[in-house]
């Protein structure tokens, strides 16, 4: 079986997970080992995992999408501005959310059939759209958005918060799609070996270019939860997003190689840089450590993950 | 004199054993072929012997004294080489590159040590030249190589290391009967020079043309090592698979052959030119011929992975195909001759792979019905008598063998129409070959046309209702194999070569 293999990749990073809490909630019993600041590390965690969803995809392919950042910034400009426009919170997210996935549909198109390097190419299209994000705002963060507005990063639905909500349901359908479906196995496929889906009769192009519609619809969602979290749409607010979207994509045990990853793994690896800073804030090290540390576990995760894979595969 | 033994030698694979208890002695010089039916665990002892995989206990003496390899150089350093069953070249380097890998040539220049491409390209053309296999480009890269010319770069590649016991996993599955010639000229040569050689091949009549003892393996078990001229074929066959086998082939059936219904009409690409051929339903055509002669150019042409000019007629009407899609559409599949490159997806598992080509038979609004899966990848596992030791196997970890009836499962649940068959049973052990030759028949008497590509030459001559024989991408004849011969395709095969 996949034992051996799947298994480190699996499971390691949850005893990962498990670790670092435990570590926390040793030095911090009373305020991080408690069920509210739970609450508070799955809405932070909320933002990048809808990020990183989306990246899997493109990832599983065997491709990077360095705009997921750029998208959710512009996303959430658009959705601003138009209802401060319009006054119509509905047609404003409608317009987030179509631009996302216009922006993510351009990554695709370019990577598919223009055959550029999914790396340069959202690298290209990072920068531009960041360009237009400025452009869109003059630089100047759009306020007054109404209350309405506030409830789908801010808002409870049953005592839970609305942007864990959205991020279970993110979770879900990723899961069902990636496990369950045809076009689910044809991603795994397309990332394994290109030319022998190719052989099998499987669209290439349409597989690509819909990875980086799904990593652009996302990221939009991540935008909108991120401006009505904030209150406000910064121009700049999705700088950065992308690479901690990668990294929890990486720390879930997805091969950049494409063709292997699991959900479940993206999900906990996005926990894992949350509770991180979480914990971090909490016992007070300063944000310039913090982003040290990060960095360096990160680093020890992936080495163990495929120092464990080497061990485990004699 | 003995020149290596292995004691006791075990080896499992997460708790599954693959090799029980070992003892193998090979003399000083001698050319010890070892069979074994697929999974029977050739590759993996030849693995251990190389350093590549560390036993589980047992011992392995060279020259009456016992070594322990941790790594391939350890066995490289101490004069064993092996040449794998499956590629273990650098696709994106060219033949020299590869040829020298980790033992580049460099010359000085101011104190630092300048890679010398120029002695490495003519030194890698030496030992093509030494080898006669010197029309292999030393600056192509080798993903651009047929395989045939893969294998043949990495054998030069094993031999330039100039070792005293040479490991060859299967190196003639690839080859044509000429190649397959001229590598075992060099191998009498090198055992002239001293060189032990081991040697695995699922063609036993090389066997008996080569060998000078065998071993035959079975489930991980040694049955025995013979010299080679105390046994018989059909004693080795019946060691192998642990019961006896009359004939290599099955009967032919008593078929109909139908209409013309598939017509290749002047297709032309720059493998191959003006090919004109038509098959009938029930019809089985061979398509002949030596490396390096187009036909599996033409095979993959016609299943839309290579461009090509010309046309092609399907059940009366002219049909477009630029790419797979369009073939499988028509009913049109291709078993590809490169399993690696093309027919496996290496690190998913064997029912992923099966179901590949087939999601939309098991899938209901695009959801994949597990249970109509898996009774598929069952059916065709017990059909073809696959070794997996689940379903959820990953593929790469499959003996080589096993490999190749995961890429013709595949197609087994679909009801194709033509069937484009590259070397089926390329590295497929006897019994297998049967089965695999049944499946052939049982299709044509459907009605399946089928394009035979192979450089089995008794395969083709078996097998075919109609032979084309091709050189240098052209048709250079056709043959009735009732009264021809393995001769008769040869001429045709090197007419206009050697001019
Ligand atoms: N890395 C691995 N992990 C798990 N199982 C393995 C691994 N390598 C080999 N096996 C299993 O060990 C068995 C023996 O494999 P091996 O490659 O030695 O067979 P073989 O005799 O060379 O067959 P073939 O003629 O098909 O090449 C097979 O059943 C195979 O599935
Ligand atoms: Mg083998």
């Amino acid at each position: 079986m996949t034992l051996s293999n799947g298994f480190i990749r699996r499971y390691g990073v949850i005893f990962g997970l498990a670790g670092i809490i435990i570590f926390f909630a040793i030095e911090s019993p009373n305020y991080f080992f408690t069920p509210s600041n739970f609450i508070l590390i799955s809405k932070q965690s909320s933002i990048n995992i809808l990020l990183a969803l989306g990246e899997m995809f493109v990832i599983l392919t065997a491709g990077i999408d360095l705009s997921v950042g750029a998208i959710a910034g512009l996303v959430g400009a658009v959705a601003a501005g138009t209802i401060v426009a319009t006054g119509n919170l509905f047609l404003g997210l409608i317009a987030g959310i179509g631009i996302g996935i216009a922006f993510g549909l351009i990554n695709g198109v370019i990577v598919a059939f223009a055959k550029v390097p999914a790396f340069i190419a959202t690298l290209a299209t990072m920068s531009a759209i960041t360009g237009i994000t400025l452009i869109y705002t003059q630089g100047e963060p759009i306020w007054n958005l109404p209350s309405s507005f506030d409830f789908i990063g801010q808002g409870n639905l049953a005592d839970i918060p609305f942007s864990i909500i959205l991020m279970a349901l993110a979770f879900v359908a990723a899961w069902i799609v990636l496990e369950k479906t045809k076009y689910g196995r044809h991603i795994y496929a397309v990332g394994g070996n290109i030319k022998a889906s190719r052989a099998a009769g499987i669209k290439i192009s349409a597989v690509l270019v819909s990875v980086y519609a799904i990593s652009g619809l996302l990221s939009a969602i991540g935008g909108i939860v991120l401006a009505s979290r904030l209150g406000t749409a910064e121009p700049t607010a999705g700088s950065g997003y992308e690479l901690d979207a990668i990294a929890a994509v990486v720390l879930g045990g997805t091969s950049l190689f494409g063709g292997e990853g699991w959900v479940v793994g993206t999900i906990i690896g996005g926990y894992i840089i949350a509770v991180l800073n979480n914990g971090m804030t909490i016992m007070n090290i300063s944000a310039y450590y913090q982003e040290v540390v990060k960095g360096l576990v990160i680093l020890l995760a992936v080495m163990l993950t495929s120092f464990g894979k080497k061990y485990w595969n004699e | 004199m003995e020149i290596l033994r292995v004691e006791n030698i075990k080896k499992s694979f997460s708790g599954v054993s693959v090799l029980k208890n070992i003892n193998l002695s090979i003399k000083s010089g001698e050319l010890h072929a070892i069979v074994g039916e697929n999974g029977a665990g050739k590759s993996t002892l030849m693995k251990i012997i190389a350093g590549e995989l560390e036993p589980d206990s047992g011992k392995i003496y060279l020259n009456g004294k016992e070594v322990q390899f941790h790594s391939p150089l350890d066995a490289i350093n101490s004069g064993i080489a092996l040449i794998h069953q499956e590629f273990s070249l650098v696709p994106q380097l060219t033949v020299y590159e590869n040829i020298f890998l980790g033992r580049e040539i460099s010359k000085s220049f101011l104190g630092i040590d300048f890679i010398d491409r120029k002695a490495m390209k003519k030194e890698a053309q030496n030992v093509l030249k030494t080898f006669g296999i010197e029309n292999i480009p030393v600056n192509s890269k080798i993903k651009d190589l047929s395989v045939a010319n893969k294998q043949l770069t990495e054998i030069a590649k094993a031999l330039s290391t100039n070792s005293k016991i040479l490991i060859m996993d299967e190196p003639t599955a690839a080859l044509t009967l000429r190649e397959t010639e001229k590598l075992f000229s060099i191998l009498t040569n090198l055992k002239s020079n001293g060189v032990t050689i081991i040697f695995i091949s699922h063609r036993l009549e090389e066997i008996f043309q080569i060998a000078d003892s065998v071993t035959i393996l079975r489930n991980g078990e040694l049955i025995a090592t013979k010299q080679i001229n105390e046994v018989s074929m059909e004693e080795i066959v019946s060691m192998m698979i642990g019961k006896s086998m009359s004939n290599r082939f099955p009967p032919k059936p008593s078929k109909k052959i139908g209409d013309k219904f598939f017509e290749v009409r002047n297709i032309s690409s720059d493998a191959f030119k003006g090919i004109n051929f038509s098959l009938r339903r029930g019809e089985i055509l061979g398509i002949a011929g030596l490396v390096g002669c187009g036909n599996t150019q033409v095979g993959e042409s016609i299943y839309g992975l290579r461009k090509f000019d010309g046309e092609i007629y399907f059940e009366g009407k002219k049909i477009n195909i630029s790419k797979p899609t369009d073939a499988i559409e028509n009913g049109i599949f291709l078993v590809p001759e490169d399993r690696h490159d093309l027919g496996l997806v290496l690190q998913l598992s064997v029912k992923e792979n099966h179901s590949l080509p087939n999601l939309d038979l098991f899938s209901k609004l695009g959801f994949v019905s597990t249970s109509t899966e898996k009774k598929s990848v069952k059916d065709t596992i017990a059909y073809l008598n696959t070794k997996v030791s689940s379903i959820n196997q990953i593929v790469e970890n499959l003996s080589g063998g096993n490999q190749q009836k995961v890429v013709l499962g595949k197609w087994l649940v679909r009801s194709p129409k033509v069937l484009i068959l590259d070397e089926p049973t390329r590295g497929i052990d006897v019994g297998a070959k049967f089965e695999i030759y049944k499946f052939i028949y049982e299709q044509s008497s459907k009605g399946v046309g089928i394009i035979l590509i192979s450089s089995e030459l008794a395969e083709v001559l078996n097998l075919s209702d109609r032979i084309l024989v091709m050189s240098e991408g052209r048709i250079t004849g056709e043959l009735d194999p009732q009264n021809a011969t393995q001769e008769d395709i040869l001429r045709l095969a090197v007419k206009g070569k050697e001019s």
